[in-house]
């Protein structure tokens, strides 16, 4: 009886916070002192706009199908009914035009956010992301900033083909003047998000649409409406001695499951989350090698010029280098564009097993 | 008439020849210029103008003032003290001028890269600009960013890509809707802009939300080396906007420019959205200093619009002949501007090029310092912001 008195207490003390997540509420679980909720990273994503809109009144979102429809993937869901037609704006088919005047909305001081339908369309406006957003600052020698979030997501999804597939971490990484997130679980998502609208600069939020269902738990902390995630730090989601193990997005779960597999056989893996593209934080990854001496990446884009044939590079560039017992290892998607048939697309991104596959091969076992 | 003239002859720091020529002003100011052509809009700009001496001169000194530095670009360029992209404005002065004497300091202006005359009506000195040119620290981006991307308050350039700067202008608009300020922003790009697809997306968006932007086209018959009949089906650029009401103005004539602006600024704070006016213009030098401008027209033609349509020329002529100015004075003001550009140049080729240090710096806004990579791995260079 007292226990659920206690929990009935509990519940209401997070009243507030339960309407926010309103109906993805999976469930309420108390762990020792601290409580933790289940949060979809569609939620964790609605609730850090929901905080910034209200906290900041510069803040808007613009993008197809962001406020009546309540986003095309139910991202931005009630924010309209809350903020109305100023805050959260629907635009027509238009991404080079939109994601121009949400530029030039931010050289004028206010803080836009640019979601894209996916990141795919994003190569309709990418010059205004990078010739007008990311280098504008530079070229004025500091005189214009301009502080804009372009989001949405990113990568394969399920049957959606080849031309609905395609990873940008790799093109737009790649550019000096831009900072790029791709957060994998809530708290990466509710975090990152966060420190991207109230970052002065152009920050491009790499999020996945096979990760908005996904529940996790989320602190205390984590809830909290100034709870923010440095930008340019990965974190260690694993601790591991034997193989690094480094990703982004969704492949990190991948990892950590492959990691469980091969604990059962006494090989330990250091699985560490980018979740920072760039700036990219070698150091971690450094540290970890140093440790294990073995490092493999995985990503879910292709293997030419991508996150991982960086990470190689710098690796070898760095104090780690003399550190590694074998070369590094990168677990890409299949080097082809999304085919659509499901034996096909589910043979073109890393599998579980060609992550285990590739900690053998590197240990030599 | 007699009381406007005695309310004048009240003023105190009026000086009887102001008044005398204020006097004539309103006897002669109305001195008719053609006439807009219209695109869904059932009046247009006021075909007269008042013109005080104060005015004409300023007008007259400042678009001298861009003449005579465009001209010093041109020799410094060819002296090879000015490098890479160069695009000369000397035959529109009278766009930027009349356009700046349209709307208020407080409103906003986009172009594209043919901006060093606007870079100067918003207010950055010809000596900054051409040390920005010349690629010197004391360059209004510090040398950073060249002929195409100088940025002052309320002016965001500058902007390279042929008609990126369109939707960033109704981007601008935007936010002077957003803010309530009543400002508005004036988005201009040229004939050959005219036919890309983001400005279509654009006025679209525009009209849509009612943004406060003045769109306009600077016609000046060629983009780069294609003239307009060339490129596009329909050269009425002031009716491209569609459902955007237009006008088409005549853009060699400093005074028609203004009424013009001030015309469509009102019409954008009044709220009914966007306009579109397209000023006929032309430029005497090439695209770009590597382009001598004669193999897709004619020499001829430059001449003619030189002889005949020159806008400091014209507001001289008209000014000496209203007797608001004599040749003398003007001759003394020519004399002043020739000496400040002198002196601008002289700045722009002596001040010494951005230290080393400076070449990371400025990547990101109100950011800490960081490292960057140079072009091997042991360089590691330090970035400020």
């Amino acid at each position: 009886m007292s226990s659920l008195f206690s929990s009935l207490k509990m519940m209401t003390k997070g009243a507030m916070r339960c309407v926010l997540i309103t109906n993805h509420l999976k469930f309420f679980e108390t762990i020792g002192n601290f409580q933790l909720l289940q949060v979809t990273v569609r939620d964790a994503l609605n609730q850090a706009m929901d905080e910034e809109l209200e906290r900041d009144e510069r803040v808007f979102l613009l993008g197809e199908e962001v406020a009546q429809y309540d986003g095309a993937y139910k991202v931005s869901r009630g924010l309209w009914k809350k903020y109305g037609d100023k805050r959260i704006i629907d635009t027509p088919i238009s991404e080079m035009g939109f994601a121009g005047i949400a530029v030039g909305a931010a050289m004028a001081g206010l803080r836009p956010i640019c979601e894209f339908m996916t990141f795919n369309f994003s190569m309709q406006a990418i010059d205004q992301v990078i010739n007008s957003a990311a280098k504008t600052c530079y070229m004025s020698a500091g005189l214009q900033a301009v502080p804009i979030v372009f989001r949405g997501p990113n990568g394969a999804s399920a049957g959606v083909a080849a031309q609905h597939s395609q990873c940008f971490a790799a093109w737009y990484g790649h550019c000096p003047g831009l900072k790029v997130v791709s957060p994998w679980n809530s708290e990466d998502a509710r975090g990152l998000l966060k420190s991207a609208i109230r970052d002065d600069n152009p920050v491009v939020v790499l999020e996945n649409e096979l990760m908005y269902g996904v529940a996790f738990e989320v602190s205390e902390q984590g809830l909290s409406k100034d709870f923010t995630i440095p930008i340019g730090k990965a974190k260690v989601e694993r601790p591991g001695n034997h193989v690094t193990l480094v990703s982004h997005s969704r492949m990190v779960g991948h990892c950590l499951d492959a990691a469980a597999v091969l604990a059962k056989e006494g090989i330990e893996c250091e699985v560490i989350n980018l979740r920072t593209i760039r700036p990219l934080d070698v150091e971690t990854i450094e540290a970890s090698v140093v440790k294990t001496n073995h490092l493999i990446t995985v990503e879910g884009g292709w293997p030419q010029f991508g996150v991982g044939a960086e990470i190689c590079a710098r690796i070898m560039e760095g104090p780690a280098f003399n550190y590694l017992d074998a070369p590094v290892i990168r677990v890409t998607g299949v080097d082809i564009p999304m085919p659509y048939a499901k034996i096909l697309e589910d043979n073109s991104t890393p599998q579980i097993k060609d992550i285990i596959f590739s900690v053998k091969k590197t240990l030599n076992m | 008439m007699l009381i406007a003239c005695s309310a004048i002859y009240c003023l105190k720091n009026v000086r009887s020849a102001d008044v005398i020529s204020i006097v004539f002003n309103l006897l002669l100011c109305t001195h008719p210029f053609k006439k807009c052509e219209l695109h869904r809009l059932d009046q247009g700009p006021p075909t007269q103008a008042l013109l005080t001496r104060e005015q004409g001169l300023k007008y007259y000194r400042t678009m001298q003032t861009m003449r005579r530095m465009e001209l010093k670009a041109d020799q410094l360029y060819k002296q090879k003290i000015i490098r890479g992209f160069c695009h000369l404005y000397d035959g529109q002065e009278a766009c930027a001028v009349g356009i700046e004497a349209g709307i208020n300091p407080s409103d906003h202006l986009i172009t594209a890269y043919r901006a060093h005359g606007y870079t100067y009506t918003r207010g950055v000195s010809v000596k900054e600009i051409l040390a920005e040119l010349t690629g010197r620290r004391g360059g209004v981006a510090k040398g950073k960013g060249g002929s195409m991307h100088m940025y002052a308050k309320h002016f965001y350039g500058g902007n390279g890509i042929v008609g990126a700067q369109v939707p960033l202008g109704a981007g601008l608009a935007l936010a002077c809707q957003y803010k309530g300020n009543n400002e508005v922003c004036v988005t201009l790009y040229g004939d050959g802009a005219a036919n890309q697809g983001q400005i279509f997306e654009s006025f679209n968006m525009a009209a849509l939300w009612k943004l406060p932007c003045i769109f306009i086209c600077e016609n000046n018959k060629y983009g780069m080396g294609t003239s307009v009949e060339r490129a596009s089906a329909s050269t009425d650029y002031f009716k491209r906007g569609d459902f955007i009401p237009g006008l088409k103005v005549d853009g060699m004539d400093v005074l028609t420019v203004r009424e013009a602006t001030k015309f469509a600024a009102d019409y954008c704070r009044s709220g009914k959205g966007p306009i579109l006016m397209e000023l006929e213009t032309y430029r005497y030098h090439g695209h770009s200093m590597s382009d001598p401008g004669v193999s897709y027209r004619t020499r001829e033609e430059i001449q003619e619009v030189r002889s005949k349509s020159d806008p400091i020329s014209m507001l001289k002529d008209r000014m000496i002949s209203n007797n608001m100015a004599s040749l003398e004075e003007i001759k003394e003001i020519d004399v002043e501007i020739r000496k400040e550009i002198e002196e601008a140049a002289q700045f722009a080729t002596s001040d010494p090029e951005p230290p080393l240090e400076e070449l990371c710096n400025h990547i990101f806004y109100n950011e800490p310092p960081m490292e960057v990579r140079g072009t091997n791995p042991w360089s590691k260079l330090k970035s400020i912001s």
